[in-house]
């Protein structure tokens, strides 16, 4: 017997469990003022995702897929994505969307059943959710094909979560990515849960990053609670992605701190007390701890901004209920570029209906 | 001129638009060195290089969702399926996405793709090679599923898929890639989508069909000619969306409608065909609308696939039928 290959799996984190530094920070760590951003960013998430779960709970929003937990993997993603980078998310990427010109007003036109939130008004660059699961990273594929063939020096960023690492979509995408040496990141946000179906029930495989390893290249894994390896390892993949056409997928571990959905009861197959466990290790108090360690927040400035965030997250929510009702024949006049004449008469039918749901 | 087969009709228009066109890019299972298992893209790598032309891991989902990728990111690419029978596993990518991006940003994205696949029974292909499935197609709100049935009329339609700004389902009749030859000028023309082709004037009886069984159909009408029965041919051509005003002005005129596909019977085209008929043409008809269908079994491997299919006798039969009824 000779061994033919052997593959290595890394594990990134930079800020420990305790907020103190274990590896050598990179440079953007100096910067006071990018460490604040990047932690207000987290805050201001976290704000919005307690408002849009009881708006769902007061009937305003439809079911909504919450971050909470997750906020250092979305807001990292965006840090390190170039304006000019293609970003193709799947539905849990707040922390991404509003560093990319996507309004939290958007998302919540989206969630609550309102296609022009999927629209995002100003980001005309990046692509909608992507509700089936898995099935996006295989548009990101494309994508990133078209930015080689016309030479231009950006890269595709596609996320989705630890259960869509078992659809084949997903493997064809990197194993595509590896043979055409596409400028695209995989990122695959392991919270824990595909809804009620845990990591170790998803797949055996010891790390889903290893399963860049068949598509031919690097997977690695990266501690999803800690923004400042969640920024510095999606940037450096990016770079060899633009520089290279070199593919990594980055499994960004982190634990999801709630339902599914908000349709979604998890006290029906979470372990009593797995979630409480887990908070010890949320990124929002990781890298507070660490900024105050500096001497660069303090408990005032901490509770100025909780308010500031409220104040933003209202004026989201207002402009969003007051977001006047859409065409009702916008449900034929996107289907195609030119609505085909037979479905004329089933257009005239459905204004007819709206008109007389009016009277 | 040289005439052409309807398979080098399809790879005249591919190669027209390629070099009209450097957005246009192919991709699928073994098209490039291979020039594809039918042949239909012989040549194009040659001339188009490994950018343009090229061979893709063996994943039909894959294929179709790198596609999408790509028309929104600006390229039109056509996308072949080696066969309809492994179309499947793309539908996914088809239906949730190809057909919905446009609606799904309200414009602002869109999905100019082609996704070519060869279809039908009578080559005496293995299992799965055979299969006629437009209909799970033609539901799909978002879509065109374009069927050409004669070299002349693949040129003209598959140009104007590629140009068109949705994505098209284009499907080829494989029973006809070799069977006749027509010339087709190089002009880059296109024929129109959404619209039936009246290939034959007849004051008797509407004899509509697509696709492989347009050739049992028009030489049917042949047949019935010669017994003094005048049918009217229409080839549906785009079956999403239908363009059922040529079929009902027809049938008006007519007062028979006989409707041929290869599909099996239950929730076929044809079924929707008659239906509309029946809606907005009861009072045309002088006998109910015939349906001439494939059986609404597995398609057979080759030694039984000849039952299977629907004969000119079969289509005769049916006009016969619905002559005598009034």
């Amino acid at each position: 017997m000779k061994v033919v290959a052997r593959f290595e799996v890394p594990y990134y984190q930079f800020l420990g469990e305790t907020s103190a530094a274990i590896a050598k920070l990179p440079e953007f760590s100096q910067d006071r003022k990018y460490l604040l951003h990047l932690y207000r960013l987290m805050v201001l998430i976290r704000t919005f995702d307690s408002k849009a779960i009881s708006l769902q709970r007061t009937g305003k929003l439809g079911t909504y897929p919450s971050t909470r937990g997750q906020e250092a993997v979305f807001v990292g993603i965006g840090a390190a994505l170039a304006s000019d980078d293609i970003f193709v998310p799947y539905y849990r990427d707040v922390g991404t969307l509003i560093q990319r010109g996507v309004s939290l007003t958007d998302i919540l036109m989206y969630w609550g059943g309102d296609e022009r939130g999927n629209c995002f008004s100003q980001n005309t660059t990046d692509m909608p959710f992507s509700v089936p699961v898995g099935s996006q990273p295989l548009h990101a594929a494309g994508i990133a094909t078209a930015l080689k063939i016309r030479g231009e020096k950006r890269a595709v960023l596609t996320t989705c979560g630890d259960g869509a690492t078992s659809q084949g979509d997903f493997y064809e995408a990197m194993n595509l990515a590896g043979v055409w040496r596409l400028p695209l990141v995989f990122v695959v946000s392991n919270n824990q849960w595909a809804i009620s179906v845990s990591r170790d029930q998803q797949t055996a495989a010891e790390t889903l990053a290893q399963k860049a390893i068949a598509a031919g290249f690097n997977g690695e894994q990266v501690d999803g609670n800690d923004v400042i390896a969640v920024r510095e390892r999606v940037h450096v993949a990016l770079e060899a992605a633009r520089n290279e056409h070199k593919p990594t997928l980055l499994e960004i571990i982190s634990y999801r701190q709630s339902d599914h959905t908000t349709a979604d009861d998890a006290s029906r197959y979470e372990a009593k007390g797995a979630r409480d466990a887990a908070w010890v290790h949320e990124p929002i108090a990781r890298l507070r701890v660490y900024l105050e360690n500096q001497g660069w927040w303090s408990a005032a400035e901490e509770e100025a901004y909780l308010n500031e965030c409220q104040a933003e997250v209202e004026k989201s929510v207002n402009a969003y209920l007051a977001m006047p009702p859409q065409d009702p024949a916008s449900i034929f006049d996107y289907l195609y570029q030119t609505l085909p004449s037979i479905y004329q008469t089933q257009r005239d039918d459905l204004l007819q209906k709206g008109n007389l749901e009016h009277e | 001129m040289s005439e052409i087969t309807l398979v080098e009709a399809i790879t005249q228009a591919l190669a027209y638009e390629m070099r009209v066109d450097p957005s246009v890019i192919l991709f699928g299972e073994d098209i490039a060195k291979n020039g594809g298992v039918f042949r239909a893209t012989q040549g194009l790598l040659a001339e188009f290089g490994p950018e343009r032309v090229r061979d893709t891991p063996l994943a039909e989902s894959m294929i179709a969702g790198v596609a999408i990728g790509m028309a929104i990111a600006g390229l039109k690419p056509v996308a072949e399926f080696q066969f309809m029978g492994f179309i499947y596993p793309a539908l996914d990518q088809i239906i949730n996405h190809a057909a919905r991006i446009r609606n799904r940003t309200r414009g602002l994205k869109s999905c100019p793709a082609v996704f070519r696949a060869p279809y039908g029974a009578g080559i005496h292909a293995p299992e799965h090679h055979s299969e006629s499935t437009e209909a799970i197609f033609a539901h799909i709100p978002g879509l065109r599923v374009v069927i050409p049935s004669s070299p002349k009329r693949a040129y003209g339609l598959l140009l104007a898929s590629i140009r068109d700004p949705d994505p098209v389902v284009f499907l080829e009749p494989s029973r006809l890639y070799r069977f006749a030859k027509q010339e087709v000028p190089d002009d880059g023309k296109a024929l129109p989508l959404d619209v039936c082709f009246t290939l034959r004037v007849g004051t008797d009886v509407t004899l509509v069909s697509w696709g492989a069984m347009v050739k049992e159909t028009l030489a049917a009408a042949d047949k019935l000619a010669e017994q003094g029965i005048k049918a009217e041919v229409i080839d549906v051509a785009t079956i999403k969306p239908l363009d059922i005003e040529t079929i009902l002005r027809s049938v008006e005129k007519t007062g028979r409608c006989v409707i041929i596909h290869e599909a099996a019977r239950t929730c076929g085209v044809g079924a929707d065909i008659s239906a509309q008929v029946a809606e907005q043409g009861l009072l045309f008809l002088k006998a109910p609308v015939q349906r001439v269908t494939g059986y609404d079994t597995i398609v057979p491997y080759a030694r039984l696939e000849k039952l299977y299919l629907p004969t000119e006798d079969n289509i005769i039969t049916a006009v016969i039928t619905a002559m005598e009824y009034a």
